[in-house]
């Protein structure tokens, strides 16, 4: 800093700058270091001109909020490699021309998964202008036909492509695709349900080179696999889904793939563990095996991924599961980093123990919903497992309050799902010494008080993740230490907390990082609260206001000069009228809006709100609007890009949390 | 057959001229006994007079034709200088060496001559008659018109013979039914050209070895090279062996030569002469021809036992030198069955001469192939850039799987290749037939017995005028036909009675044709789909 001021006193007004003695690779290098922030290098480049410019030249990234202004920020950004639409809702033709124009060959990588309106033109005028184009994104575009992936089939260096949900594509055009882009690497088909084995087949035909191919929910068969197998350097495999796949289509499967390690086949409730057994006993290599929701785990299963000796992760959520099963892989697996069994039923204490016992590496372990577990495999787990980094839990509800205290032990642990349990204090404070913990979930967990919490908000200074949603013996002495202790805090869920003030919200604004903050139901909440937030928490991008009835107008006055980056907000059940909703309307980024039951809110001042607000994507509105405000107003905002979502809810009063908590069991059972 | 007996008896009865006239021809036959179109161009009506007065003929005919080709040896020394010269018939009937030479055209023609005066003659009689008796029945009247349409059939059969004699290779191509085989020579010079050369060859063949199969091949003069059946079913044939791992050595090779995995049947009959793609077939036609083909033993298949002592299997070579089927190349692949061979031959090394009709693009050199594309062309849908149109999905999908560069076209509206009415197709289909088809109906009267001939007949009598318009000749003869009443041949039935097993060689070709002309009207309409 001296010595900028000394380089300033030695420039007396001429117009030139001391900075333009940096070079240009100086401050390339400068912003290089400029991570995650966008307001960062908004910062740099103002400057000066020339560093306005450096950064212009500098970016390689851009993310517009309108399509509109394409055509000067592409003039101003000429190095742009990646460009992210995702929150431009409403992309033509025209613009992607615009983009093909501006960028040319210097465009890598172009995300349209949130985008509509654009064509197979556009897509044509991308591929055909932007050769060097490895990376598109064209998840959720419904609207695409075979044309438009004919025309995706002209980039011809396309290495890493997305179609999820595409559901008008069929084999034609992935047959295009296949043919035009022998450089596909990574290839998603999610839900491309016009897609079948003819199209898949000819992918694995032409795109030798594809490491990555997911085919969920694709109606393929046993005609495709081999073909599929027969890719020599596919690594990852999804085969979510996929109901047409049995075990004689695997059985009869001669080629194994040698280069396979991550293998997903959840959800085929046709694979038995035969099927399985012809799979594994051809691809050795595997690391990762998802087989979720499909047939129970028994003891042939176990066998059969006995073969798998470099198998290091196994998902089996929702699978029946048995005593003998578990054993088995307590048994065999050489070393276990992950492993699933949520919602699995037949999961003992047993089973688990022994497995738990064997398999001391774990990393990952998910329980969720084991409802038959009780200490006894928390003892084990927390013994053996002392490596455990991420625990989840949710909902074991015969764990009883003093095993909590055994997680303690852990120290590794840095993700940890306790929803829905017993633990108490004492719980909590043994769980405070994992010092690496970045994620804490403590939902429903009703014996939880301040004083565990102002535990953890001591010791886990690196939490990043809070959720205390309907923990009614949290007040603001605990989140006042952990809004003092958690600086990196980026998510906290106090809704229906209801004895939270404005005093946890003032010390939560010293979390510079917080982007989501859901207080659903905190009654107590008001204006001064938010417009901490507001002024502190200059990343808050998600906030759920819903219920906070004190909130109004003033605040969102606050909000919208603050908080730029909001890009959701949930504002019913508040006291904001039309005032407060026009002003969110300088919120540039602002996206979603739910405006249920808001008293205050006219016809007239909805709509004003709603045609200022240009970026919306989607709103939740009550039905009783749907007629009150002209037709025509709606046909435009859909136009824009906006999607209305309707609902006809009463008016709810609030229940009780614990009152909440026995209903939720009661419709449980 | 008695009905016509009994007006040929009364005619002969009341007309003594006619009489007269008749047995005033019969001499003119020992005249020229050597000529064996005198007989066998008498008018159906003179059939049974004829066959009765010449039995000793007529059986030894039946003894020569029926046996010599089935059974290996060769039973009578004068046939086998006879199918030399493949006049094999003739010879036959006349039991008579007879070569061919100028002389025996000359006597043709006198022959001619002397059949066109006596047809004159009895004209002049008729015309006499009829100025002096005014009341004649109705009955003789027919009767006599009758016998000029057949005197006058028998004289265009005998000068289209003559005529057809004088080309070079048609003699060849006469097998053993001489009459139809002339007819067929004559109609298809195109085709004669193309198996003219064969048939010398396994004349020769069949003299020594006799062997059936052999004799067959070579008198597909010209015969219909669409037998449906037969070319659906052998389609994929020739695939299905790719599979086959035979060690070499392990199979017995044949190669066939190209002229005769060109000729379109493989087994004939050795009375009429009608040619037959496989061998059952031919065996339910023979039990037309007489009780004595309706045994077992006759029925039964003919090579069982043959193929039981020898273990040894066969397989073929496609004669093409080069050619992965030949048994030369490196990597011979055998075809398995002679259908396989001809398929093979066809669609690798002969052009493809049948052009589909509705899109025009398509060619096929098997006209099966013409016809399976038939059925879906217009309807493919499924289209790669190289313009290839496919009517499954799948086959497409193989097909840019298989080329580089060659990706899915995306129609943007429905463009579909251009389709002409179908009515213009079928015509087109005919045209293309026609030359192969017609003998069908020379061959086709006489198999009345039994043997489903609509399948063959099918497809080639939509358009009868154009596939007779090669040789004038024979439309006049057909136009001429429907000119003269018909009441002996109404019945559709009764033609057939006609040819009595043995027979049938004398059976006029005009007659012949006639009956065809009825059956083929009859099978027209079943093939009015």
């Amino acid at each position: 800093m001296k010595k900028l001021r000394l380089c300033q006193g030695l420039n007396i007004g001429d117009g030139f700058s001391q900075f333009d003695l940096l070079s240009e690779e100086i401050l390339f290098l400068i912003l290089d270091f400029l991570g995650t922030n966008p307001l960062d290098k908004k910062s740099f480049s103002l400057v000066c001109k020339s560093f306005h410019a450096i950064e212009a030249r500098h970016r390689r990234t851009l993310k517009p909020l309108r399509s509109e202004h394409l055509p000067r920020i592409l003039a101003r950004y000429p190095n742009v490699t990646h460009m992210d639409l995702s929150l431009c809702p409403r992309v033509t033709d025209s613009a992607l021309g615009v983009i093909a124009g501006a960028c040319g060959s210097t465009l890598r990588s172009a995300d349209l998964s949130r985008s509509k309106f654009f064509t197979g033109a556009g897509l044509l005028s991308l591929a055909v202008r932007c050769e060097n184009l490895v990376e598109l994104d064209l998840s959720n575009a419904t609207e695409l036909r075979d044309g438009a992936a004919a025309a995706v089939a002209e980039a011809k260096n396309l290495e890493r492509l997305w179609m999820g949900r595409c559901k008008l594509v069929t084999d034609m055009g992935v047959g295009c695709i296949a043919v035009g882009c022998r450089k596909l690497r990574l290839l998603s088909l999610k839900w491309c349900v016009g897609v079948g084995d003819l199209g898949v087949g000819l992918v694995a035909v032409k795109c030798k080179d594809i490491r990555t191919l997911d085919l969920s929910y694709l109606p393929i068969t046993d005609k495709c696999l081999p073909s599929i197998l027969n890719l020599q350097y596919l690594e990852d495999l999804v085969l979510e889904g996929c109901f047409g796949i049995d075990d004689n289509c695997l059985a009869v499967l001669k080629h194994g793939c040698k280069s396979l390690k991550k293998l997903d086949m959840s959800s085929c409730q046709q694979i038995t563990h035969v099927g399985l057994s012809s799979v594994f006993s051809r691809t050795r290599c595997l690391e990762q095996v998802t087989f979720a929701y499909g047939s129970s785990v028994t003891l042939d299963l176990a066998d059969s991924l006995n073969k798998l000796s470099k198998l290091q992760a196994i998902g089996l959520d929702g699978c029946p599961v048995t005593c003998g099963g578990l054993r088995a892989i307590g048994d065999w697996c050489v070393s276990l980093r992950g492993l699933s069994l949520s919602k699995c039923f037949g999961v003992t204490d047993e089973g688990l123990s022994y497995l738990v016992r064997k398999q001391k590496d774990l990393r990952k372990l998910d329980i969720t919903c084991c409802r038959n577990i009780t200490d006894v495999s928390i003892s084990h787990i927390t013994s053996s497992c002392m490596a455990l980094s991420s625990l989840r839990m949710e909902s074991c509800t015969l764990v009883p309050r003093e095993a909590f205290i055994l997680i303690g032990r852990c120290h590794s642990l840095e993700e940890l799902d306790l929803t829905d349990n017993e633990i108490d204090d004492e719980g909590l404070k043994s769980i405070s010494t994992c010092y690496k913990l970045s994620s804490l979930k403590l939902g429903l967990c009703l014996n939880i008080t301040d004083e565990g919490l102002a535990r953890v908000g001591m010791c886990c200074i690196g939490l990043k993740e809070l959720d205390l949603y309907r923990c009614p013996g949290i007040t603001d002495a605990g989140l006042l230490a952990i809004g003092r202790g958690c600086p990196g805090l980026e998510m906290i869920n106090i809704s229906y907390c209801e004895e939270v003030t404005d005093n946890s919200f003032m010390s939560f604004s010293k979390c510079s990082k917080l982007s989501t903050i859901e207080s659903r139901g905190c009654p107590l909440i008001t204006y001064f609260g938010l417009a901490a937030i507001a002024a502190g928490c200059k990343q808050l991008t998600k906030l759920d206001i819903k219920k906070c009835y004190k909130i109004d107008d003033s605040a969102m006055i606050s909000l919208a000069h603050s908080s730029q980056n909001l890009k959701m907000i949930n504002l019913s059940y508040s006291s904001v009228t039309d005032v407060g909703l026009v002003s969110l309307a300088s919120i540039s980024c602002l996206q979603s809006l739910t405006i249920l039951h808001l008293k205050g809110l006219t016809p007239s001042g909805l709509a004003a709100a709603l045609l200022a607000c240009g970026g919306l994507t989607k709103v939740k509105l009550h039905a009783s609007f749907k007629s009150s405000l002209p037709r025509p107003l709606f046909q435009h905002l859909e136009a824009r890009g906006c999607v209305f979502q309707w609902r006809d809810k009463e008016f709810q009063a609030e229940l009780d949390p614990k009152c909440w908590k026995l209903r939720l069991e009661d419709m449980v059972r | 057959m008695d009905p016509k007996e009994n007006t040929w008896t009364k005619s002969l009865s009341s007309e003594n001229e006619l009489l007269k006239n008749i047995s005033s021809r019969h001499p003119s036959f020992t005249n020229f006994n050597s000529q064996q179109p005198q007989e066998k161009w008498e008018d159906p009506s003179m059939l049974n007079y004829s066959s009765r007065t010449v039995p000793p003929i007529q059986e030894f005919k039946q003894h020569s034709e029926t046996q010599s080709p089935l059974s290996s040896k060769p039973n009578d020394q004068t046939k086998v200088p006879d199918q030399e010269d493949g006049h094999m018939t003739e010879a036959v009937q006349t039991d008579k060496i007879q070569d061919w030479d100028p002389r025996a055209m000359l006597s043709n023609l006198s022959f001619l001559e002397q059949k066109i005066h006596q047809l004159q003659d009895l004209v002049h009689l008729i015309v006499g008659r009829r100025g002096q008796v005014l009341g004649q029945p109705d009955e003789l009247v027919a009767q006599q018109q009758q016998l000029i349409t057949a005197d006058l059939t028998s004289i265009i059969v005998q000068l289209i013979s003559t005529a057809g004699s004088l080309l070079p290779s048609v003699k060849h191509t006469l097998s053993s039914t001489a009459p139809i085989g002339q007819l067929g020579g004559v109609l298809l010079p195109s085709m004669v050209g193309l198996n003219g050369g064969v048939q010398v060859q396994n004349n020769g063949g069949s003299k020594v070895s006799d062997q059936s199969n052999q004799i067959d091949l070579t008198g597909g003069c010209g015969n219909e090279q669409n037998y449906s059946i037969d070319e659906h079913e052998s389609k994929d044939d020739e695939d299905a062996d790719e599979g086959e791992n035979l060690p070499p050595g392990s199979y017995e090779i044949l190669q066939l030569e190209k002229e005769e995995i060109l000729a379109p049947h493989t087994h004939f009959c050795t009375i009429c002469g009608k040619g037959f793609k496989r061998d059952a077939n031919l065996r339910m036609h023979m039990r037309g021809h007489g009780d004595e083909y309706k045994t077992p033993a006759a029925l039964a298949k003919p090579n069982k036992e043959s193929s039981s002592e020898t273990m040894l299997i066969k397989r073929y070579s496609c004669p093409y030198a080069g050619c992965k089927r030949n048994k030369d190349h490196k990597k011979f692949q055998p075809l398995k069955t002679i259908l396989c061979v001809k398929n093979h031959y066809k669609r690798t090394h002969c052009d493809k001469s049948y052009t589909c009709s509705r899109c025009n693009a398509k060619k096929f050199s098997v006209i099966a192939d013409l016809k399976t594309h038939e059925k879906h062309c217009g309807k493919d849908k499924w289209l790669c850039s190289c313009g290839t149109t496919f009517s499954r999905k799948d086959k497409l999908f193989g097909h840019i799987a298989l080329f580089q560069g060659h990706t899915p076209a995306i129609p943007l509206d429905d463009t579909k290749c251009p389709s002409g009415p179908p009515e213009r197709g079928e015509g087109n289909e005919a045209i293309n037939k026609v030359r192969s088809i017609n003998f069908n109906f020379g061959s086709n009267a006489p198999s009345g017995s039994g043997v489903p001939t609509t399948t063959e007949v099918k497809g080639s009598i939509e358009d009868p005028s154009s596939y007779f318009s090669p040789l004038n000749f024979e439309t006049c003869n057909f136009g001429g036909f429907h000119e003269f009443p018909r009441p002996p041949f109404e019945d559709s039935e009764s033609p057939f009675s006609f040819f009595i097993p043995g027979s049938s060689n004398y059976t006029v070709a005009g007659s012949c044709n006639y009956t065809q002309k009825s059956g083929a009207e009859s099978s027209s309409n079943d093939n009015l789909e």
